[in-house]
C-alpha cells in the first residue's frame, strides 16, 4: 500500500519537475533578441524593404514580360490565322464542266480572289493541276487536264500576274478526288488545284 | 507406201511455204472454206509428262481461234488404229497396249470433224510434234525441240513458240500464241502471256506509270511515269530489265510513246501551255527532237505508226472534240483519217495502227460510254466492233486479227480480247483496274529469261 503512494508521489513530482522546466524556456529564450542593437534591428527592417522592393520590380518586369509575350503570341497567332485564311483561299479548287477546259463563271470570283494574294504576297509561286473525271478516255484527260491549268493559269497571267509565278501540270484521270462513280463524284474530279510551291511562310491578307 | 508418204509430205510443205507468201484470209488447201475452222484434235498420250506441254498448245491453238478444237472423250485408246498400218494388215486387233507400233486413227479423227490431229511425244530429251493432215491420212509438219525444263522461266513460252509453228505448220498462218501484254494496274506496269499465265510487275520504281508500248523488235518497250507532276518516259529491255529515261524527255508532261518500226524513233505527246503536241526523238543517238504538230488552239497526242513507217495515226482536238487524224512521219500532209459526222460523232481516241497496216483501230465515245471502232485504211470507212459496256483502248495481236482492249462488260474494267473474224471474246485478265494494254509482236528467241 505504502508503496503504491510513494510511486504516485514521484510520478506527480516528475510531472511537476518537467512542466516547470517547460515552462521556463520560452520566458528566457526572447530575452537576448530584445537585447540585442535597434541598428541591427533598423537594418533588417530596411534590408526586407529593399528585398521587398526589388521583388516588385522583378514581378511587374516579369508581367510587362508575360504580357509582350502574349500580346506577341497573340499577333502571331493573328497572323498564322491570316496565313491559313489565305491559304485556304490560295487552295480554292475551280471546276469544270465535261470535255470543256473554260472557266466557269462563277469561278472567276474565285480566281480573282487568288490574284489579289498573289499580288499582296509578291513572293508567293503557285502551282496549277489540272483534273479529270473518269469519263473520257485515260490518255486524252492528261491533254484535258493540261488544258484546265493552262486556262487558270492565263486566267491570272491576264490579270497581271508574273507567269513565272505559276506552274501548270496535269494529271488526268489519275488522281481523283471522289472515288465514285456517279456525277457527283465526277463533276469534283473535274477541277483545277492550287498549291504554294514556294514563299508560303507567311501570308498577308490582301 | 512409205515413198508415197514422203511424196505427200513434200507436197504438203511446199503448198505451206506458198500460203505464207500469198495474202491473208486467202488460204491454200483442201480444208479451208469461208466461214468454216477446219477442225483439229490435240491427242492424248504417254508419257504424262507431256500433258502439260498439250495442254498449252491446246489452248494455244484454241485462242488462236483459226480452229474448231475438238474435245476427245478422253481415252488413249482413240490413238489405235482400227485400221492396223499397211505392212501386217489385219493382224492385230484394236485394243490394249502396243499403241506406239500403231498408225494414226485417221478414220477416227476424220469422223470426229479433225482436219488435223497434233501428236505431243518425247524421244529422248527431244519433245516431237506432230501435224497430221486427216484428209491426207498424213503426216503434215514434224517438229523437233528441246524444251527447257518445267520450272524454268522460259518454258511456257517455248511451248507457245512450239504452238505456233504447229500454226504455221497446219495454215501456213502465223501464230500469235508466243506473246505478251503489257498493261497497267494500279499504276503500275505489268505483262502477261497472251493465254493469262505468268502477270508479271516490269515498272521498277513507285511512280504511278502509264501508256505502255513495245518496240516491234519485241526486245524493249517504253512507258510514261510521272515524277513531280511532269511526264518522263522510259526505256526498258526486256531481258536484263534495266531501263533508261528518255532523252530530252521528263521536263514538261510527256506521254503516251510509239516506237517507229525501225525502233530508232519514239514519237509521243507533250502537253505545255501551248497545248499538248506530238514530237519525235531519235532513241538510238540520243538526239534530234522534232515537233510534228502545231496546234495552237488544239491538242495532238497519241501517235501512232503505220508499219511501214511512212506515217503516223494521232488524235486531234481540231475538229473541236478528238478524232482520227493522219500525217507523213516527218509531220507534213495532215488530214482527216476516220471520217466523223460533225456535231454527231462522239470523240474518238487511241488510235493504234495494226500490224499488217490495212486497219486503225480506235475507241469512240457512243451515246455517253466508249465502243472500239476499226477503221479500214483503204477505204477510210469505219465499223464497230463492240456494244456491250464501255470498250476502249484496242491494241492488235501480230496478226492483225485479234484486239486486246479494257472492258466492263463483266461489271469491271479489266482486259479482253477479241477476234475480229469469228467475232470470239475472252478475257485475258481477271483483275479490276486493268487498263492501257500493249499487244507485243511475236517474242524472238532470248527474250524469255527473266534475271
Amino acid at each position: 500500500m505504502n508503496r503504491l503512494s510513494m510511486l504516485v508521489v514521484a510520478g506527480c513530482a516528475v510531472a511537476v519537475v518537467s512542466a516547470a522546466c517547460g515552462g521556463a524556456k520560452p520566458v528566457t529564450a526572447p530575452t537576448p533578441v530584445a537585447n540585442d542593437s535597434l541598428a541591427a534591428a533598423e537594418r533588417a527592417r530596411n534590408d526586407s524593404i529593399e528585398a521587398a522592393r526589388q521583388d516588385s520590380i522583378r514581378r511587374a518586369q516579369e508581367d510587362n514580360e508575360r504580357v509582350n509575350r502574349q500580346r506577341s503570341a497573340d499577333s502571331l497567332a493573328a497572323l498564322g490565322r491570316a496565313t491559313e485564311e489565305v491559304r485556304t483561299m490560295l487552295a480554292t479548287m475551280i471546276h469544270f464542266d465535261f470535255d470543256r477546259a473554260t472557266l466557269r463563271g462563277e469561278d472567276t470570283g474565285v480566281l480573282d480572289d487568288k490574284i489579289k494574294i498573289l499580288q499582296a504576297n509578291p513572293n508567293v509561286h503557285i502551282r496549277v493541276s489540272g483534273h479529270c473525271d473518269e469519263r473520257g478516255s485515260d490518255e486524252y484527260n492528261l491533254a484535258l487536264g493540261n488544258r484546265r491549268a493552262t486556262a487558270a493559269k492565263q486566267y491570272l497571267v491576264s490579270h497581271g500576274i508574273d507567269a513565272a509565278r505559276i506552274e501548270t501540270v496535269s494529271y488526268g484521270e489519275e488522281r481523283p478526288l471522289a472515288q465514285g462513280h456517279d456525277e457527283s463524284a465526277w463533276t469534283q474530279n473535274r477541277r483545277a488545284e492550287f498549291e504554294i510551291t514556294a514563299g508560303g511562310d507567311a501570308l498577308t491578307k490582301p | 507406201m512409205r515413198l508415197a508418204i514422203l511424196a505427200a509430205c513434200l507436197v504438203t510443205r511446199l503448198a505451206a511455204q506458198d500460203t505464207s507468201t500469198i495474202d491473208r484470209g486467202v488460204r491454200i488447201g483442201i480444208i479451208y472454206r469461208p466461214g468454216v475452222r477446219p477442225g483439229v484434235v490435240v491427242l492424248p498420250g504417254r508419257p504424262a509428262a507431256l500433258d502439260s506441254i498439250r495442254a498449252i498448245i491446246a489452248r494455244d491453238l484454241d485462242f488462236s481461234d483459226r480452229f474448231e478444237e475438238i474435245t476427245l472423250p478422253g481415252s488413249d485408246s482413240l490413238r489405235i488404229s482400227t485400221r492396223p498400218p499397211a505392212p501386217r494388215p489385219g493382224t492385230r486387233a484394236p485394243a490394249g497396249g502396243g499403241a506406239q507400233t500403231l498408225g494414226p486413227n485417221y478414220p477416227l479423227y476424220q469422223a470426229l470433224g479433225a482436219d488435223f490431229a497434233v501428236d505431243v511425244a518425247a524421244a529422248g530429251d527431244t519433245t516431237v510434234v506432230t501435224v497430221h493432215d486427216v484428209a491426207a491420212a498424213a503426216v503434215r509438219r514434224s517438229l523437233r525441240v528441246h524444251l527447257p525444263p518445267v520450272k524454268d522461266p522460259g518454258f511456257r513460252l517455248a511451248v507457245h513458240r512450239l504452238s505456233d509453228q504447229v500454226v504455221q505448220g497446219a495454215l501456213g498462218a502465223a501464230g500469235i500464241a508466243a506473246t505478251r501484254v503489257l498493261f497497267v494496274l494500279e499504276g503500275k506496269v505489268y505483262r502477261i502471256d497472251q493465254d493469262g499465265a505468268e502477270m508479271t510487275l516490269v515498272s521498277s520504281s513507285d511512280k504511278e506509270a502509264m501508256s505502255p508500248a513495245w518496240s516491234t523488235d519485241g526486245r524493249r518497250f517504253s512507258y510514261m511515269e510521272f515524277w513531280a507532276g511532269h511526264g518522263e518516259l522510259f526505256l526498258q529491255d526486256v531481258a536484263p530489265g534495266k531501263r533508261a529515261p528518255v532523252f530530252s524527255t521528263g521536263k514538261a508532261l510527256d506521254f503516251t510513246p510509239a516506237f517507229s518500226p525501225d525502233g530508232k524513233t519514239l514519237a509521243f505527246s507533250r502537253a505545255t501551255e501551248e497545248g499538248t503536241d506530238i514530237y519525235t526523238v531519235n532513241v538510238k543517238d540520243n538526239c534530234c527532237l522534232q515537233r510534228l504538230t502545231v496546234g495552237k488552239f488544239s491538242d495532238n497526242l497519241s501517235p501512232t505508226y503505220s508499219p511501214d513507217g511512212q506515217r503516223i495515226a494521232f488524235v486531234s482536238t481540231r475538229p473541236g472534240l478528238p478524232q482520227v487524224y493522219v500525217m507523213a512521219a516527218d509531220g507534213t500532209d495532215q488530214q482527216l483519217f476516220a471520217p466523223f459526222d460533225y456535231g454527231v460523232t462522239g470523240s474518238s481516241n487511241a488510235p493504234e495502227w495494226s500490224p499488217d497496216g490495212q486497219s486503225v483501230a480506235f475507241h469512240r465515245d457512243v451515246g455517253g460510254t466508249l465502243q472500239v471502232f476499226v477503221l479500214d485504211v483503204r477505204t477510210r470507212t469505219v465499223r464497230q466492233l463492240t456494244s456491250v459496256g464501255r470498250n476502249e483502248d484496242p491494241t492488235w495481236a501480230p496478226d492483225s486479227r485479234h484486239l486486246a482492249f479494257v472492258s466492263d462488260r463483266a461489271g469491271y474494267r479489266q482486259l479482253w480480247i477479241i477476234d475480229l473474224e469469228t467475232g470470239r471474246i475472252r478475257p485475258l485478265l481477271q483483275r479490276s483496274g486493268a487498263r492501257l494494254p500493249s499487244w507485243s509482236p511475236r517474242l524472238p528467241e532470248g527474250t524469255a529469261v527473266n534475271p
